[in-house]
């Protein structure tokens, strides 16, 4: 195996891990400052590819699909919060469960009312399309550089938006002490509006990004909402840094894993058994890797001591 | 309820009326991710009902979601409660192995319009089993023998780890001659090729197969196209059908796929098919369309000879296969499974619609490998 | 009109005698084994009420048990079926397709593992628990759906049900009452357990942790028991789907089954002894005759859903009695 094919590996696995990062980044956000298990995160990323492809239909820019995803995403997010959520933030985990299940089950079956069964067409700008030759001769897709570098100018932007203004100190309060930023005059159902919608915007951003790469369809959302829960557990619940790292440990575990596993396993037994065998383990490494995190440390790389 | 209601009145009828009414089951997928393929082959199904112009035909329409237990309890259902004489419509393989065993024992009829196991085809064969549409492995032998027919020689070959995917590489390998520059199992319901293609592009092969049906197939030609690999690519039609291909776009053009058919293969009937399809549902028919609607015709055909509660009239009839089909010729063989051409079709655009044309026959009147080991 | 919540739990007994005395009657045997299902399903969230109604605990994984009770069954049923051995390592069996045998190996494998896996995720707590459950089911998930040896995704179909001494159970009827019998000894040995000193000490602890601390009792060994018979129950629950379905597959271990057994919980009262019970008859009802109403069923399943979530806190027993009821 060459050097050339490793590196170019390892980008693909960055490449997923930066998008898992939009999706986790969101849910831990949400998590950290209501306490709430938003099974729902999902469907907000399917909004997001929809209304994307939709636009994008329509108006043959790849520039607004992505606008038309965000606004999507984020009003979305802002209603099922003001309707739903923000009547279950004093009830117990297990009936945001039962409510955010019961969301998945209306946004995908309404997505395909309005859309029809059929998967939808959204494809990469013609800007972006194509390979591009990187240093040291490696043939990479522009697309998913650029989807590299837009998962870390948005870390990047929330990592500003929380350490350095004024709504990232109320964020942040509201991750240590909710009855606390109540009593010194902030508007909490404003604030988790806000949360929320912004959560679900970066779900939408990443539904439309990835959709352009892959296929929109209905329960597109459901696989990539449970790899965003264990990005989360993997780096502590409500850390956005750990959700950062562990995107990119889960990205590059899958990635590589579903590689160079069946390498591995050829060197003691013959191809088609190493194949198999192989990428059968290689679908259950990062369920390994998390069980493995937890119970090295139960609240995860990142997250506050239990 | 008012279905459940009249189920029960419809059972009560049942005792004092002569049965002169045929009552078809169909279990399809109608909701969740894969429903476009349910919803084919049943809207092809009732075509071809509502043109035979029978009202003697009832048909009751169960959604499996596409959910193996869900399906066994429907197909309960039609057997103990709705009491049909014939079943149809189960499109997933693993669902079909859940289903059709235990209801052709209970003396049904079942007639598959998308799903062929290998199991069912060989030692599994049964007498009131019959499937219109395929073996699994069909299309991808044929694939196998286009290769050969266009001088590939050193395939790179992929399909996701479960049974489907197995049986479409020994499928394609069976008649394929040449050498294999590598052999992938990718997951069920992977989105991300990047890795799989990065293998390709190191690999050195002159042709890749790959079996990825609906999203998978979708996210791979789109990644692919974006990769500027341009090692040709040869699949099975499922990647490549009419409900699918408008989400792939330009980057399933000149695609080589192989199906059993395509809206222009020249008869009658497909022409009438076609067209009356599209008039009637305004998208033009897949191939899973077009099995649904064989399937109807092949039942309505043996519905003119016998009455299934003639097990024995009724199975010669359908053994018979005298009907047309929009496949033109076909015959099933002595497993129940058809003996069929199948084409080399490339993807076509047809001012804003992609579609397919058929450019050769991979293979000509092919039948399974597993007709041999069928002990009916 | 509020009332009491024993008189409900009557009612739904005797609901779940009558309906498939009136579909024998009525010769309906479809609704026996929608009843059949809403038992067995009930049988599993009876088991997961253990571990999450007294000890506090959101399992999102118990699918893991119930399938390993399939698949246990389905093994076994396949080995006795195919007249080849069962080669365990240690030593060779030949299957076997009597129900009893088969229970208890269910019961006995999922208890194993349920210890096993318990003294791993147990160490955990609150959302983290809920998600390495999650993550120990979706391994045991993608495992299947490669293991070609029974079938893969494919599952593995056993065609005739299992034996049990002097019953026909391809009868309906006859597996209902099998099914209807393990539910009541279960529900049965709950209530039990719940009066029990180890109930009482599970339930003191799911509200204080430290108090049964200073009194001596070790959280973690209580925690792990609690783990372990509910693990056994939904084992043997999986055993029974599968000998319903007679057949087995991978998504008997799906993340959306663990779900469900969830959502089951919820609807019914969590922490009620007839929770699971009342969720799983209303949850299948709804199933059967939305299907049959729209394609799109699923947004009135999923509307309904909502509204008892915000309309009826504390589950259907808990709209019907007035009482909220323990919370988790």
């Amino acid at each position: 195996m060459s050097s050339i094919l490793v590196i170019e590996q390892i980008l693909n696995g960055l490449q997923f891990g930066v998008m898992l990062f939009l999706m986790a980044a969101g849910l831990t956000l949400i998590f950290g400052v209501m306490g709430l298990i938003n099974l729902a995160h999902g469907s907000l990323y399917m909004i997001g590819a929809f209304a994307a492809a939709a636009v994008a239909g329509a108006t043959g820019s790849f520039f607004l699909a992505l606008v038309a995803a965000l606004v999507a995403a984020a009003v979305a997010g802002a209603i099922v919060e003001m309707v739903v959520i923000r009547r279950l933030y004093n009830a117990a985990h297990l009936d945001q469960v039962l409510a955010t299940f019961a969301l998945i089950l209306i946004f995908s079956e309404g997505t395909r009312w309005v859309f029809g069964s059929f998967p939808l067409f959204l494809d990469i700008p013609n800007a972006l399309s194509g390979p591009v030759t990187l240093p040291g001769g490696i043939q990479y897709p522009l697309y998913r550089l650029t989807l590299i570098a837009i998962g870390l100018a948005v870390a990047l932007g929330l990592w500003l938006l929380i350490e350095r203004t004024r709504i990232g100190i109320q964020i942040r309060a509201g991750e240590n002490d909710r009855e606390m930023i109540g009593a010194l005059g902030v508007d909490i159902s404003k604030l988790y509006t806000l949360v929320f919608a912004l959560g679900a915007a970066l779900a939408g951003l990443a539904g439309a990004l990835v959709g352009a790469i892959q296929s929109v369809q209905v329960g597109m959302g459901e696989p990539v909402l449970i790899l965003a829960f264990v990005v989360i557990v993997i780096g502590g619940i409500g850390s956005i840094r750990g959700a950062f790292i562990g995107a990119l440990l889960v990205g590059l575990t899958d990635t590589l894993g579903g590689v160079f596993l069946p390498e591995i396993f050829k060197l003691f037994m013959d191809s088609g058994a190493a194949q198999k065998s192989g990428s059968a383990l290689a679908s259950m490494s990062i369920y390994l890797l998390m069980g493995m995190v937890l119970i090295w440390r139960p609240t995860g790389l990142f997250g506050a001591r239990a | 309820m008012r279905k459940f209601l009249f189920a029960t009145v419809a059972a009560a009828l049942c005792a004092t009326t002569a049965a002169s009414e045929v009552k078809i089951g169909m279990i399809t997928t109608l909701s969740g991710g894969g429903a476009g393929l349910g919803i084919d082959v049943r809207d092809g199904f009732m075509l071809a009902i509502a043109q035979s112009g029978r009202d003697d035909i009832e048909v009751v329409i169960e959604d499996d979601q596409r959910k193996p237990d869900v399906a066994v309890q429907l197909s309960d259902k039609m057997v103990q409660s709705e009491r049909v004489d014939i079943m149809t419509g189960i499109i997933w393989s693993n669902l079909a192995m859940a289903v059709v065993p235990s209801v052709v024992g209970q003396g049904v009829f079942y007639l598959s319009p998308n799903a062929g196991p290998s199991q069912l085809a060989g030692q599994g064969c049964h007498e009131n089993y019959f499937n219109v549409a395929w073996q699994n492995d069909n299309l991808h032998e044929a694939a196998g023998a286009y290769a050969n027919s266009v001088g590939y020689e050193n395939s790179f070959i992929m399909a996701p780890n479960y049974p489907a995917g197995q049986d479409a590489l020994t499928g394609y390998k069976r008649l394929y001659t040449g050498a294999l520059s590598g052999e992938v199992f990718t997951q069920l319901g992977q989105t991300d090729y990047a890795a799989e293609i990065a293998q390709i592009r190191a690999s050195g092969a002159d042709s890749v197969f790959f079996f990825l049906p609906g999203g998978m197939g979708i996210s791979f030609l789109k990644q692919y196209a974006d990769s500027g690999v341009d090692i040709p690519v040869i699949g099975p039609a499922f990647s490549f059908d009419q409900g699918i291909l408008q989400a792939v776009g330009d980057a399933a053009l000149g695609v080589v796929n192989t199906s059993q058919w395509n809206k222009d293969i020249d008869n009658p009937t497909n022409a009438a098919f076609v067209e009356t399809f599209q008039a009637e549902y305004g998208r033009l028919p897949s191939l899973y369309a077009s099995q649904g609607f064989d399937t109807a015709n092949l039942l309505i055909s043996a519905l003119e000879v016998a009455d299934p509660s003639d097990g024995d009239a009724f199975r010669d009839a359908l053994r018979a296969a005298e009907f047309d089909s929009t496949r033109g010729d076909f015959s099933f063989g002595p497993n129940h499974h058809p003996i069929q051409t199948i084409y080399a079709r490339e993807v076509i655009k047809e001012g804003d619609v992609y579609t397919n044309k058929i450019i050769g026959v991979a293979l000509e009147n092919h039948a399974d490998a597993y007709a041999a080991a069928c002990k009916m | 009109m509020r009332v009491k919540e024993k008189h409900v739990n009557a009612l739904v007994i005797i609901g779940l005698i009558a309906l498939p005395l009136f579909a024998l009657i009525s010769d309906e045997p479809f609704t026996i084994t929608l009843a059949t299902r809403a038992v067995i399903l009930a049988l599993a969230a009876v088991g997961l009420n253990i571990i999450l109604g007294m000890g506090g605990l959101v399992s999102f994984g118990h699918a893991l048990f119930f399938g390993i009770g399939g698949y246990t069954m389905g093994i076994l049923a396949y080995h006795a079926q195919t007249y080849t051995t069962l080669d365990l390592g240690l030593f060779a069996t030949g299957g076997t397709e009597f129900m009893p045998v088969i229970w208890v190996v269910a019961m006995v494998v999922s208890a194993v593992l349920a210890y096993l896996i318990g003294l791993l995720v147990l160490r955990t707590s609150g959302v983290y628990f809920i998600m390495i459950t999650l993550a120990f089911a979706q391994m045991f998930y993608y495992f299947a759906i490669s293991w070609a040896q029974y079938g893969g995704e494919d599952g593995l179909s056993i065609y005739v049900r299992n034996d049990f001494p002097g019953l026909n159970t391809l009868v309906p009827i006859q597996f209902f009452c099998i099914c209807f019998v393990i539910l009541c000894l279960v529900l049965f040995l709950k209530a039990r357990l719940q009066n029990s000193p180890f109930g009482l000490a599970l339930n003191a602890m799911r509200q204080t942790a430290t108090r049964v601390e200073t009194v001596g009792l070790n959280p973690m060994k209580l925690k792990l028991l609690a783990f372990v018979i509910s693990g056994a129950i939904t084992g043997l629950a999986g055993a029974l789907f599968a000998d319903l379905n007679r057949f087995v597959s991978p998504t008997m271990f799906s993340w959306q089954l663990s779900g469900e057994l969830i959502v089951l919980i919820i609807i019914g009262g969590v922490g009620r002894l007839m929770g699971p019970v009342i969720g799983a008859c209303i949850f299948v009802a709804l199933e059967h005759f939305l299907s049959g109403l729209t394609e799109f069923w699923h947004i009135y399943l999923g509307l309904i859903l909502l509204g008892i979530v915000l309309f009826a806190r504390g589950g259907v027993i808990g709209l019907l009695t007035g009482k909220e009821g323990a919370h988790v």
